[in-house]
Protein backbone atom coordinates (compact mmCIF):
# COMPACT_ATOMS: atom_id res chain seq x y z
CA UNK A 1 0.00 0.00 0.00
CA UNK A 2 1.39 3.21 -0.92
CA UNK A 3 1.87 6.04 2.11
CA UNK A 4 1.98 9.77 0.22
CA UNK A 5 4.80 11.60 2.45
CA UNK A 6 5.74 14.28 0.51
CA UNK A 7 2.21 15.84 1.11
CA UNK A 8 1.74 13.90 4.16
CA UNK A 9 1.58 17.18 6.34
CA UNK A 10 0.19 19.59 3.56
CA UNK A 11 -3.63 18.99 4.93
CA UNK A 12 -2.65 19.69 8.09
CA UNK A 13 -3.64 22.81 10.13
CA UNK A 14 -1.21 25.48 9.98
CA UNK A 15 1.50 22.85 8.16
CA UNK A 16 3.13 26.17 6.90
CA UNK A 17 4.52 26.68 10.67
CA UNK A 18 7.68 25.38 12.37
CA UNK A 19 5.79 24.01 15.51
CA UNK A 20 3.75 22.13 13.96
CA UNK A 21 6.33 20.56 11.57
CA UNK A 22 8.77 20.04 14.55
CA UNK A 23 5.31 18.04 15.99
CA UNK A 24 5.33 15.65 13.55
CA UNK A 25 9.31 13.89 13.58
CA UNK A 26 10.38 17.61 11.41
CA UNK A 27 14.37 18.32 11.34
CA UNK A 28 14.79 14.33 12.18
CA UNK A 29 16.29 13.79 8.77
CA UNK A 30 18.71 17.31 8.96
CA UNK A 31 20.06 16.06 12.72
CA UNK A 32 20.39 12.10 11.31
CA UNK A 33 22.44 13.26 8.12
CA UNK A 34 24.24 15.77 10.26
CA UNK A 35 25.52 13.55 13.10
CA UNK A 36 25.50 10.09 11.50
CA UNK A 37 26.60 10.45 7.81
CA UNK A 38 29.69 11.86 6.11
CA UNK A 39 29.28 14.04 3.18
CA UNK A 40 30.48 11.21 0.45
CA UNK A 41 28.01 8.82 2.14
CA UNK A 42 24.94 11.09 1.55
CA UNK A 43 25.95 11.19 -1.94
CA UNK A 44 25.95 7.82 -1.89
CA UNK A 45 22.49 7.16 -0.25
CA UNK A 46 20.81 9.94 -2.60
CA UNK A 47 22.81 7.58 -5.88
CA UNK A 48 21.41 4.91 -4.46
CA UNK A 49 18.03 5.70 -3.80
CA UNK A 50 17.45 6.60 -8.04
CA UNK A 51 16.04 10.21 -7.05
CA UNK A 52 15.60 11.79 -10.48
CA UNK A 53 14.95 15.86 -11.18
CA UNK A 54 11.23 16.71 -10.61
CA UNK A 55 11.41 19.91 -12.28
CA UNK A 56 11.05 18.58 -15.57
CA UNK A 57 14.54 17.31 -16.95
CA UNK A 58 14.45 14.33 -14.72
CA UNK A 59 18.48 14.09 -14.29
CA UNK A 60 19.75 11.84 -11.28
CA UNK A 61 20.35 13.96 -8.65
CA UNK A 62 22.61 11.51 -7.05
CA UNK A 63 24.66 11.91 -10.16
CA UNK A 64 24.60 16.37 -9.79
CA UNK A 65 25.81 15.97 -6.53
CA UNK A 66 28.83 14.20 -7.47
CA UNK A 67 29.61 16.63 -10.43
CA UNK A 68 29.85 19.54 -7.78
CA UNK A 69 33.79 19.94 -6.52
CA UNK A 70 35.29 18.44 -3.70
CA UNK A 71 37.93 20.92 -2.57
CA UNK A 72 36.59 22.40 0.42
CA UNK A 73 38.65 25.94 -0.22
CA UNK A 74 35.78 26.68 -2.94
CA UNK A 75 33.05 28.05 -2.14
CA UNK A 76 29.99 26.59 -3.21
CA UNK A 77 26.04 27.16 -3.43
CA UNK A 78 22.79 25.62 -3.28
CA UNK A 79 20.04 27.27 -5.28
CA UNK A 80 16.47 26.55 -4.79
CA UNK A 81 14.35 26.50 -7.96
CA UNK A 82 10.77 27.19 -6.91
CA UNK A 83 9.53 29.71 -10.16
CA UNK A 84 6.97 27.27 -11.34
CA UNK A 85 5.71 28.87 -14.40
CA UNK A 86 5.10 25.05 -16.87
CA UNK A 87 1.35 25.64 -17.98
CA UNK A 88 -0.51 22.59 -15.93
CA UNK A 89 2.11 22.55 -13.36
CA UNK A 90 0.83 23.48 -9.65
CA UNK A 91 2.57 21.54 -7.16
CA UNK A 92 5.54 23.78 -6.08
CA UNK A 93 3.19 26.23 -5.28
CA UNK A 94 1.37 23.83 -2.88
CA UNK A 95 4.81 22.62 -1.29
CA UNK A 96 6.03 26.45 -0.60
CA UNK A 97 2.62 27.27 0.92
CA UNK A 98 2.41 24.38 2.85
CA UNK A 99 5.50 22.39 3.85
CA UNK A 100 8.55 24.64 3.54
CA UNK A 101 10.43 23.46 5.72
CA UNK A 102 10.28 19.95 4.16
CA UNK A 103 12.13 21.80 1.37
CA UNK A 104 14.45 23.62 3.73
CA UNK A 105 15.38 20.39 5.15
CA UNK A 106 16.42 19.05 1.93
CA UNK A 107 18.70 21.59 1.26
CA UNK A 108 20.67 21.12 4.64
CA UNK A 109 21.19 17.63 3.85
CA UNK A 110 22.38 18.55 0.03
CA UNK A 111 24.38 21.61 1.24
CA UNK A 112 25.88 19.57 3.98
CA UNK A 113 26.88 16.86 1.22
CA UNK A 114 28.34 18.85 -1.52
CA UNK A 115 29.92 21.33 0.73
CA UNK A 116 27.73 24.84 0.05
CA UNK A 117 27.62 27.11 2.81
CA UNK A 118 24.89 29.42 1.35
CA UNK A 119 21.65 28.49 -0.44
CA UNK A 120 19.32 30.91 -2.36
CA UNK A 121 16.10 30.43 -2.86
CA UNK A 122 14.46 31.86 -6.26
CA UNK A 123 11.01 31.97 -6.25
CA UNK A 124 8.11 32.91 -9.00
CA UNK A 125 7.60 37.11 -8.38
CA UNK A 126 3.63 35.84 -8.73
CA UNK A 127 4.00 33.60 -5.70
CA UNK A 128 3.15 36.59 -3.19
CA UNK A 129 1.84 34.04 -0.37
CA UNK A 130 4.47 31.54 -1.31
CA UNK A 131 7.48 34.62 -0.91
CA UNK A 132 5.97 35.38 2.90
CA UNK A 133 5.96 31.50 3.33
CA UNK A 134 9.31 31.49 2.40
CA UNK A 135 10.58 34.34 4.42
CA UNK A 136 9.00 33.12 7.41
CA UNK A 137 9.94 29.72 7.72
CA UNK A 138 13.65 30.61 6.88
CA UNK A 139 13.76 32.90 9.91
CA UNK A 140 12.23 30.24 12.14
CA UNK A 141 14.41 27.61 10.81
CA UNK A 142 17.47 29.99 11.86
CA UNK A 143 15.52 30.49 15.06
CA UNK A 144 15.23 27.21 15.79
CA UNK A 145 19.32 26.32 15.09
CA UNK A 146 18.29 24.38 11.82
CA UNK A 147 20.11 27.58 9.57
CA UNK A 148 23.32 29.59 10.67
CA UNK A 149 26.79 28.53 11.98
CA UNK A 150 27.11 25.36 14.22
CA UNK A 151 23.69 23.68 12.58
CA UNK A 152 22.29 21.00 15.46
CA UNK A 153 25.96 21.34 16.85
CA UNK A 154 27.68 19.76 13.92
CA UNK A 155 29.54 22.57 13.09
CA UNK A 156 28.37 22.60 9.95
CA UNK A 157 27.27 26.50 8.65
CA UNK A 158 24.70 27.66 6.35
CA UNK A 159 22.80 30.78 5.35
CA UNK A 160 19.64 30.70 3.32
CA UNK A 161 18.24 33.80 2.03
CA UNK A 162 14.89 34.14 -0.82
CA UNK A 163 15.15 35.98 -4.20
CA UNK A 164 11.73 36.73 -5.77
CA UNK A 165 11.40 36.87 -9.95
CA UNK A 166 9.30 39.06 -11.47
CA UNK A 167 7.49 37.29 -14.38
CA UNK A 168 9.39 35.28 -17.04
CA UNK A 169 9.21 31.89 -17.52
CA UNK A 170 11.93 31.09 -19.10
CA UNK A 171 13.93 31.60 -15.38
CA UNK A 172 12.74 27.87 -14.47
CA UNK A 173 15.68 27.28 -16.93
CA UNK A 174 18.19 26.82 -14.54
CA UNK A 175 21.41 28.97 -15.69
CA UNK A 176 18.54 31.77 -16.76
CA UNK A 177 17.50 31.46 -12.93
CA UNK A 178 20.99 32.05 -12.06
CA UNK A 179 21.43 34.94 -14.32
CA UNK A 180 18.13 36.14 -12.77
CA UNK A 181 19.81 35.99 -9.07
CA UNK A 182 22.66 37.91 -10.39
CA UNK A 183 20.18 40.73 -10.97
CA UNK A 184 20.55 40.41 -15.02
CA UNK A 185 17.83 39.73 -17.71
CA UNK A 186 16.99 36.10 -17.13
CA UNK A 187 19.19 35.16 -20.43
CA UNK A 188 19.99 31.19 -20.63
CA UNK A 189 23.88 30.64 -20.52
CA UNK A 190 25.80 28.58 -22.83
CA UNK A 191 26.41 24.93 -21.32
CA UNK A 192 29.01 23.62 -20.87
CA UNK A 193 29.94 24.92 -18.59
CA UNK A 194 27.21 23.35 -16.00
CA UNK A 195 26.06 25.24 -12.68
CA UNK A 196 28.36 22.52 -11.11
CA UNK A 197 31.48 24.09 -12.36
CA UNK A 198 30.46 27.67 -13.07
CA UNK A 199 27.24 28.60 -11.18
CA UNK A 200 25.92 31.72 -9.41
CA UNK A 201 28.62 34.48 -8.87
CA UNK A 202 30.67 32.38 -11.10
CA UNK A 203 30.65 29.41 -8.22
CA UNK A 204 30.00 26.10 -8.31
CA UNK A 205 26.34 25.82 -7.62
CA UNK A 206 23.84 22.52 -7.06
CA UNK A 207 20.10 23.37 -8.91
CA UNK A 208 17.50 21.51 -7.91
CA UNK A 209 13.22 22.02 -8.10
CA UNK A 210 11.96 21.95 -4.41
CA UNK A 211 10.08 18.44 -5.18
CA UNK A 212 13.33 17.06 -5.67
CA UNK A 213 14.48 18.84 -2.42
CA UNK A 214 11.47 17.17 -0.41
CA UNK A 215 12.38 13.80 -1.14
CA UNK A 216 15.76 14.26 0.27
CA UNK A 217 14.20 14.13 3.81
CA UNK A 218 12.21 10.90 3.31
CA UNK A 219 15.42 9.03 1.68
CA UNK A 220 17.64 9.78 4.48
CA UNK A 221 14.71 8.99 7.42
CA UNK A 222 13.53 5.69 5.50
CA UNK A 223 16.99 4.88 3.39
CA UNK A 224 17.08 4.73 -0.18
CA UNK A 225 16.32 1.14 -1.02
CA UNK A 226 12.63 2.02 0.17
CA UNK A 227 12.63 5.14 -2.17
CA UNK A 228 13.95 2.59 -4.76
CA UNK A 229 11.16 0.00 -4.01
CA UNK A 230 8.65 2.61 -5.51
CA UNK A 231 8.20 3.59 -8.81
CA UNK A 232 9.59 1.55 -11.85
CA UNK A 233 12.85 0.51 -13.31
CA UNK A 234 13.95 3.84 -14.17
CA UNK A 235 11.38 6.18 -12.37
CA UNK A 236 11.46 5.85 -8.51
CA UNK A 237 9.88 7.21 -5.85
CA UNK A 238 6.98 8.40 -4.67
CA UNK A 239 5.69 12.24 -7.57
CA UNK A 240 3.54 14.66 -7.11
CA UNK A 241 1.13 14.65 -10.12
CA UNK A 242 -0.80 18.06 -10.51
CA UNK A 243 -4.25 17.57 -12.51
CA UNK A 244 -6.28 19.98 -14.17
CA UNK A 245 -8.80 20.69 -17.21
CA UNK A 246 -12.00 19.04 -17.66
CA UNK A 247 -11.83 16.86 -14.73
CA UNK A 248 -13.98 16.54 -11.85
CA UNK A 249 -11.46 17.05 -8.97
CA UNK A 250 -8.47 18.86 -10.26
CA UNK A 251 -5.87 18.57 -7.65
CA UNK A 252 -2.53 17.53 -6.71
CA UNK A 253 -1.96 14.25 -6.19
CA UNK A 254 0.85 12.25 -4.68
CA UNK A 255 1.25 8.52 -6.29
CA UNK A 256 4.12 6.06 -7.16
CA UNK A 257 5.84 6.75 -10.67
CA UNK A 258 4.77 4.23 -12.34
CA UNK A 259 0.66 5.05 -11.61
CA UNK A 260 -0.78 4.52 -14.60
CA UNK A 261 -3.02 7.91 -16.72
CA UNK A 262 -6.40 5.95 -15.89
CA UNK A 263 -6.00 5.44 -12.41
CA UNK A 264 -4.96 8.87 -12.23
CA UNK A 265 -7.85 10.65 -14.26
CA UNK A 266 -10.80 8.38 -13.46
CA UNK A 267 -9.78 7.39 -9.79
CA UNK A 268 -8.01 10.20 -7.98
CA UNK A 269 -9.23 12.84 -10.03
CA UNK A 270 -12.72 11.22 -10.44
CA UNK A 271 -12.93 11.36 -14.26
CA UNK A 272 -14.36 13.74 -16.73
CA UNK A 273 -16.64 16.03 -16.36
CA UNK A 274 -20.27 15.46 -17.43
CA UNK A 275 -18.70 11.94 -18.15
CA UNK A 276 -17.19 12.63 -21.89
CA UNK A 277 -14.96 11.02 -23.33
CA UNK A 278 -11.46 12.45 -23.15
CA UNK A 279 -9.97 13.83 -27.11
CA UNK A 280 -6.47 14.40 -25.62
CA UNK A 281 -4.39 14.63 -22.46
CA UNK A 282 -0.86 16.69 -21.72
CA UNK A 283 0.96 14.24 -19.49
CA UNK A 284 4.08 16.44 -18.28
CA UNK A 285 2.66 20.15 -18.51
CA UNK A 286 2.17 22.26 -21.57
CA UNK A 287 5.69 21.70 -23.13
CA UNK A 288 5.04 17.89 -23.54
CA UNK A 289 3.76 16.22 -26.61
CA UNK A 290 0.04 15.32 -26.54
CA UNK A 291 -1.29 11.76 -26.11
CA UNK A 292 -4.59 10.49 -27.47
CA UNK A 293 -7.60 8.85 -25.37
CA UNK A 294 -6.12 5.38 -26.75
CA UNK A 295 -2.99 6.26 -24.61
CA UNK A 296 -4.61 6.25 -21.43
CA UNK A 297 -3.16 2.95 -19.67
CA UNK A 298 0.29 4.66 -20.54
CA UNK A 299 2.55 4.41 -16.80
CA UNK A 300 3.48 7.73 -15.04
CA UNK A 301 7.36 6.95 -15.52
CA UNK A 302 10.14 8.71 -17.40
CA UNK A 303 10.26 5.33 -19.81
CA UNK A 304 6.87 4.85 -20.61
CA UNK A 305 6.02 8.76 -21.55
CA UNK A 306 9.58 8.36 -23.78
CA UNK A 307 7.76 4.89 -25.63
CA UNK A 308 4.60 6.88 -26.12
CA UNK A 309 6.45 10.03 -27.63
CA UNK A 310 5.59 12.42 -24.94
CA UNK A 311 8.02 13.39 -21.40
CA UNK A 312 7.17 12.75 -18.06
CA UNK A 313 7.76 16.90 -17.37
CA UNK A 314 6.86 18.22 -14.29
CA UNK A 315 3.82 15.34 -14.28
CA UNK A 316 1.05 18.18 -14.77
CA UNK A 317 -1.32 16.36 -16.71
CA UNK A 318 -3.79 18.30 -18.53
CA UNK A 319 -7.62 16.69 -19.42
CA UNK A 320 -9.55 17.43 -22.71
CA UNK A 321 -12.47 15.98 -23.34
CA UNK A 322 -14.32 15.62 -26.61
CA UNK A 323 -15.67 19.19 -27.38
CA UNK A 324 -11.99 20.71 -26.67
CA UNK A 325 -11.02 22.32 -30.39
CA UNK A 326 -7.98 21.05 -30.29
CA UNK A 327 -6.39 23.98 -32.78
CA UNK A 328 -7.11 26.65 -30.05
CA UNK A 329 -5.81 24.28 -27.49
CA UNK A 330 -2.33 24.64 -29.51
CA UNK A 331 -2.88 27.91 -30.78
CA UNK A 332 -3.27 28.95 -26.78
CA UNK A 333 0.01 27.15 -25.60
CA UNK A 334 1.64 28.07 -28.79
CA UNK A 335 1.27 31.72 -27.44
CA UNK A 336 2.05 31.17 -24.12
CA UNK A 337 5.75 30.48 -25.79
CA UNK A 338 5.99 32.89 -28.01
CA UNK A 339 5.09 35.53 -24.65
CA UNK A 340 7.78 33.97 -23.02
CA UNK A 341 10.70 33.53 -25.32
CA UNK A 342 13.29 35.71 -23.82
CA UNK A 343 14.29 36.53 -27.48
CA UNK A 344 18.46 35.34 -26.93
CA UNK A 345 18.36 33.38 -30.16
CA UNK A 346 16.69 33.66 -33.27
CA UNK A 347 14.92 30.59 -34.10
CA UNK A 348 12.62 30.87 -30.56
CA UNK A 349 12.60 34.78 -30.33
CA UNK A 350 11.07 34.94 -34.18
CA UNK A 351 10.14 31.31 -34.77
CA UNK A 352 8.13 30.64 -32.13
CA UNK A 353 5.99 34.09 -33.06
CA UNK A 354 5.82 32.47 -36.98
CA UNK A 355 4.65 29.51 -35.26
CA UNK A 356 1.82 31.13 -33.05
CA UNK A 357 0.71 33.14 -36.21
CA UNK A 358 0.07 30.22 -38.65
CA UNK A 359 -2.02 28.36 -35.51
CA UNK A 360 -3.54 31.98 -35.21
CA UNK A 361 -4.60 32.03 -39.13
CA UNK A 362 -5.68 28.16 -38.88
CA UNK A 363 -7.95 28.75 -35.79
CA UNK A 364 -9.36 31.78 -36.79
CA UNK A 365 -10.90 30.43 -40.41
CA UNK A 366 -7.97 32.18 -42.58
CA UNK A 367 -5.14 29.41 -42.94
CA UNK A 368 -3.96 28.50 -45.96
CA UNK A 369 -3.61 24.99 -47.24
CA UNK A 370 0.12 24.73 -47.03
CA UNK A 371 -0.19 25.68 -43.13
CA UNK A 372 0.09 23.09 -41.90
CA UNK A 373 3.21 21.84 -43.33
CA UNK A 374 4.52 25.30 -42.74
CA UNK A 375 4.00 24.97 -38.79
CA UNK A 376 5.97 21.33 -38.88
CA UNK A 377 8.89 23.33 -41.08
CA UNK A 378 9.32 25.69 -38.65
CA UNK A 379 8.72 23.10 -35.76
CA UNK A 380 11.66 21.14 -37.49
CA UNK A 381 13.57 23.96 -37.70
CA UNK A 382 13.25 25.29 -34.34
CA UNK A 383 13.97 22.22 -32.39
CA UNK A 384 17.84 21.45 -31.40
CA UNK A 385 18.71 24.97 -33.02
CA UNK A 386 18.41 26.75 -29.75
CA UNK A 387 20.20 28.06 -27.29
CA UNK A 388 18.24 26.51 -24.32
CA UNK A 389 15.64 23.71 -23.66
CA UNK A 390 13.16 26.23 -24.67
CA UNK A 391 13.06 25.51 -28.31
CA UNK A 392 12.58 22.10 -28.37
CA UNK A 393 9.63 22.69 -25.59
CA UNK A 394 7.91 24.93 -27.50
CA UNK A 395 7.03 23.11 -31.07
CA UNK A 396 5.61 20.28 -28.95
CA UNK A 397 2.04 21.72 -28.84
CA UNK A 398 2.12 22.29 -32.28
CA UNK A 399 3.68 19.38 -33.83
CA UNK A 400 2.35 16.64 -31.76
CA UNK A 401 -1.05 18.23 -32.13
CA UNK A 402 -0.39 17.96 -36.03
CA UNK A 403 0.45 14.46 -36.19
CA UNK A 404 -1.91 13.41 -34.20
CA UNK A 405 -4.88 15.70 -35.24
CA UNK A 406 -4.29 16.42 -39.00
CA UNK A 407 -7.73 16.22 -40.46
CA UNK A 408 -9.10 18.14 -37.75
CA UNK A 409 -6.58 21.54 -38.55
CA UNK A 410 -7.35 20.51 -42.43
CA UNK A 411 -11.26 20.69 -41.56
CA UNK A 412 -10.38 23.99 -39.89
CA UNK A 413 -8.34 25.29 -42.99
CA UNK A 414 -11.31 23.89 -45.96
CA UNK A 415 -14.65 25.17 -43.23
CA UNK A 416 -12.88 27.91 -42.33
CA UNK A 417 -14.27 27.17 -38.21
CA UNK A 418 -13.51 24.38 -35.88
CA UNK A 419 -15.07 20.75 -35.77
CA UNK A 420 -17.72 21.46 -33.48
CA UNK A 421 -18.41 24.48 -34.73
CA UNK A 422 -18.51 26.36 -31.79
CA UNK A 423 -16.51 29.70 -33.03
CA UNK A 424 -14.10 30.54 -35.34
CA UNK B 1 39.08 30.58 -8.00
CA UNK B 2 36.71 29.08 -10.74
CA UNK B 3 35.24 32.38 -11.85
CA UNK B 4 34.07 32.47 -15.50
CA UNK B 5 35.56 36.11 -17.09
CA UNK B 6 32.19 36.06 -19.12
CA UNK B 7 30.14 35.84 -15.84
CA UNK B 8 32.62 37.83 -14.33
CA UNK B 9 30.85 41.62 -13.57
CA UNK B 10 31.64 44.19 -11.37
CA UNK B 11 30.87 43.90 -7.64
CA UNK B 12 28.31 41.02 -8.74
CA UNK B 13 26.67 40.88 -5.29
CA UNK B 14 25.53 44.09 -5.55
CA UNK B 15 23.95 43.76 -8.87
CA UNK B 16 22.26 40.48 -7.24
CA UNK B 17 19.91 43.03 -5.28
CA UNK B 18 18.68 44.56 -8.72
CA UNK B 19 15.01 42.99 -8.75
CA UNK B 20 14.79 43.82 -4.57
CA UNK B 21 15.50 47.22 -5.11
CA UNK B 22 13.15 47.57 -8.54
CA UNK B 23 10.28 46.01 -6.29
CA UNK B 24 10.94 48.42 -3.66
CA UNK B 25 11.51 51.22 -6.59
CA UNK B 26 8.16 50.40 -7.77
CA UNK B 27 6.06 49.74 -4.58
CA UNK B 28 7.56 53.65 -3.51
CA UNK B 29 6.32 54.85 -7.26
CA UNK B 30 3.92 53.17 -7.89
CA UNK B 31 5.54 52.17 -11.54
CA UNK B 32 9.23 51.98 -12.59
CA UNK B 33 9.25 56.16 -13.87
CA UNK B 34 12.55 57.19 -15.65
CA UNK B 35 12.97 58.72 -11.78
CA UNK B 36 12.98 55.72 -10.10
CA UNK B 37 15.06 53.64 -12.82
CA UNK B 38 17.97 56.80 -11.96
CA UNK B 39 17.63 56.53 -8.13
CA UNK B 40 17.83 52.99 -8.54
CA UNK B 41 20.75 52.99 -10.70
CA UNK B 42 22.57 55.80 -8.26
CA UNK B 43 22.37 53.66 -5.69
CA UNK B 44 23.68 50.18 -6.60
CA UNK B 45 26.22 51.91 -9.17
CA UNK B 46 24.75 50.78 -12.27
CA UNK B 47 23.94 52.68 -15.51
CA UNK B 48 19.89 53.29 -15.87
CA UNK B 49 20.66 51.37 -19.61
CA UNK B 50 21.65 48.21 -16.88
CA UNK B 51 18.51 48.83 -14.53
CA UNK B 52 16.47 49.17 -17.63
CA UNK B 53 17.99 46.16 -19.68
CA UNK B 54 16.77 44.20 -16.13
CA UNK B 55 13.35 46.01 -15.88
CA UNK B 56 12.18 45.54 -19.14
CA UNK B 57 12.90 41.78 -19.52
CA UNK B 58 9.80 41.40 -16.49
CA UNK B 59 6.80 41.20 -16.76
CA UNK B 60 5.92 42.35 -12.98
CA UNK B 61 8.19 45.42 -13.26
CA UNK B 62 5.88 48.52 -14.70
CA UNK B 63 6.94 50.88 -17.04
CA UNK B 64 4.05 52.45 -17.26
CA UNK B 65 1.32 53.83 -14.23
CA UNK B 66 -0.77 51.36 -13.44
CA UNK B 67 -4.31 51.21 -11.60
CA UNK B 68 -4.51 51.01 -7.80
CA UNK B 69 -6.06 47.81 -8.59
CA UNK B 70 -4.24 45.42 -11.08
CA UNK B 71 -6.40 43.20 -12.54
CA UNK B 72 -4.74 40.47 -14.20
CA UNK B 73 -6.96 37.18 -16.18
CA UNK B 74 -5.25 34.26 -16.73
CA UNK B 75 -5.39 33.33 -20.45
CA UNK B 76 -3.88 29.56 -19.76
CA UNK B 77 -5.13 26.61 -21.27
CA UNK B 78 -6.19 25.37 -17.79
CA UNK B 79 -8.47 28.35 -17.31
CA UNK B 80 -9.76 28.37 -21.03
CA UNK B 81 -10.75 24.56 -20.45
CA UNK B 82 -12.95 24.86 -17.90
CA UNK B 83 -14.85 28.82 -19.30
CA UNK B 84 -12.05 31.47 -18.29
CA UNK B 85 -9.55 33.34 -20.33
CA UNK B 86 -11.83 35.35 -22.84
CA UNK B 87 -15.76 34.98 -21.20
CA UNK B 88 -13.20 36.47 -18.06
CA UNK B 89 -11.48 39.10 -20.21
CA UNK B 90 -14.71 40.47 -21.66
CA UNK B 91 -16.56 40.77 -18.16
CA UNK B 92 -13.98 42.59 -16.96
CA UNK B 93 -13.74 44.77 -20.24
CA UNK B 94 -17.41 45.53 -20.09
CA UNK B 95 -17.51 46.41 -16.29
CA UNK B 96 -14.39 48.44 -16.70
CA UNK B 97 -14.97 49.90 -20.31
CA UNK B 98 -11.04 49.22 -20.69
CA UNK B 99 -9.68 47.38 -22.76
CA UNK B 100 -6.31 45.49 -21.96
CA UNK B 101 -3.33 47.25 -20.84
CA UNK B 102 -5.28 49.94 -20.02
CA UNK B 103 -6.09 51.81 -16.86
CA UNK B 104 -9.57 53.44 -16.27
CA UNK B 105 -9.53 57.15 -16.00
CA UNK B 106 -9.69 57.60 -12.08
CA UNK B 107 -6.60 55.02 -11.59
CA UNK B 108 -8.83 52.83 -9.80
CA UNK B 109 -8.27 49.81 -12.26
CA UNK B 110 -6.21 48.23 -14.74
CA UNK B 111 -6.86 45.05 -17.05
CA UNK B 112 -3.96 42.84 -17.80
CA UNK B 113 -4.01 39.85 -19.42
CA UNK B 114 -1.59 37.43 -18.08
CA UNK B 115 0.22 33.62 -18.46
CA UNK B 116 0.06 30.53 -16.81
CA UNK B 117 -0.72 31.32 -12.56
CA UNK B 118 0.63 28.09 -11.61
CA UNK B 119 -3.10 27.79 -9.95
CA UNK B 120 -5.01 25.44 -12.61
CA UNK B 121 -6.75 23.66 -9.37
CA UNK B 122 -8.15 26.73 -8.91
CA UNK B 123 -9.29 27.19 -12.49
CA UNK B 124 -10.48 29.85 -13.84
CA UNK B 125 -8.06 32.41 -11.74
CA UNK B 126 -7.16 36.18 -12.02
CA UNK B 127 -5.22 37.78 -9.60
CA UNK B 128 -5.90 41.04 -8.50
CA UNK B 129 -2.51 43.23 -6.85
CA UNK B 130 -0.69 40.14 -4.79
CA UNK B 131 -4.10 38.67 -4.24
CA UNK B 132 -5.00 35.31 -6.02
CA UNK B 133 -8.91 34.42 -6.91
CA UNK B 134 -9.76 30.79 -7.67
CA UNK B 135 -12.47 29.28 -9.26
CA UNK B 136 -13.93 32.35 -10.30
CA UNK B 137 -17.59 32.41 -11.80
CA UNK B 138 -19.37 35.86 -13.40
CA UNK B 139 -20.68 36.21 -10.18
CA UNK B 140 -17.62 35.75 -8.09
CA UNK B 141 -16.10 38.18 -10.68
CA UNK B 142 -19.15 40.79 -10.58
CA UNK B 143 -19.15 41.06 -6.64
CA UNK B 144 -15.23 41.26 -6.42
CA UNK B 145 -15.08 44.29 -8.75
CA UNK B 146 -18.02 46.10 -7.33
CA UNK B 147 -16.38 45.71 -4.14
CA UNK B 148 -13.29 46.89 -5.03
CA UNK B 149 -15.10 49.87 -6.81
CA UNK B 150 -16.28 50.96 -3.53
CA UNK B 151 -12.94 50.96 -1.44
CA UNK B 152 -11.26 53.73 -0.20
CA UNK B 153 -8.21 54.50 -2.78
Amino acid sequence: MFEPVLTANIHRPDSEKIAVYLAHGGYAAAQKALTQYTPEELIDIVKRSGLRGRGGAGFPAGVKWGFMPKDPSVEKIVAVNTDEGEPGTFKDRQIVERDPHQVIEGVIIASYAVGASRAYVYIRGEFFLGVKRWIKAIADAYEGGFLGKDILGSGFNLDMSVHRGAGAYICGEETAMIESLEGKPGNPRMKPPYPAQVGLFGLPTLVHNIETLACIRHIVLRGPEWFAGIGSEQSKGPKIFSVSGHVNRPGNYELPLGTSLREIIYEHAEGVRGGRQIKAIIPGGASTPVLTADQIDTLMTFEDLEKAGSQLGTGAIVVMDETTCIVEAARRTTKFFAHESCGRCVPCRIGSVRLFETLDRIEHGKGLAEDIDRALYLAENIDGRTFCPMGAALVNPARSTILKFRPEYEYHIEHKHCLNGEKN
Amino acid sequence: MLANPRTRIRNPKKRAMLLSALYIAQEQYGWLSPEAIQRVADRLSLTPGQVFSTASFYTMFKLEPQGRYAVQVCEGLSCYLVGGAEPVIEQVKQRLNIEPGETTPDGRFSLEIVQCLAACDLAPAIKVNDELYGDLTAEKLEALLTELAKKEI
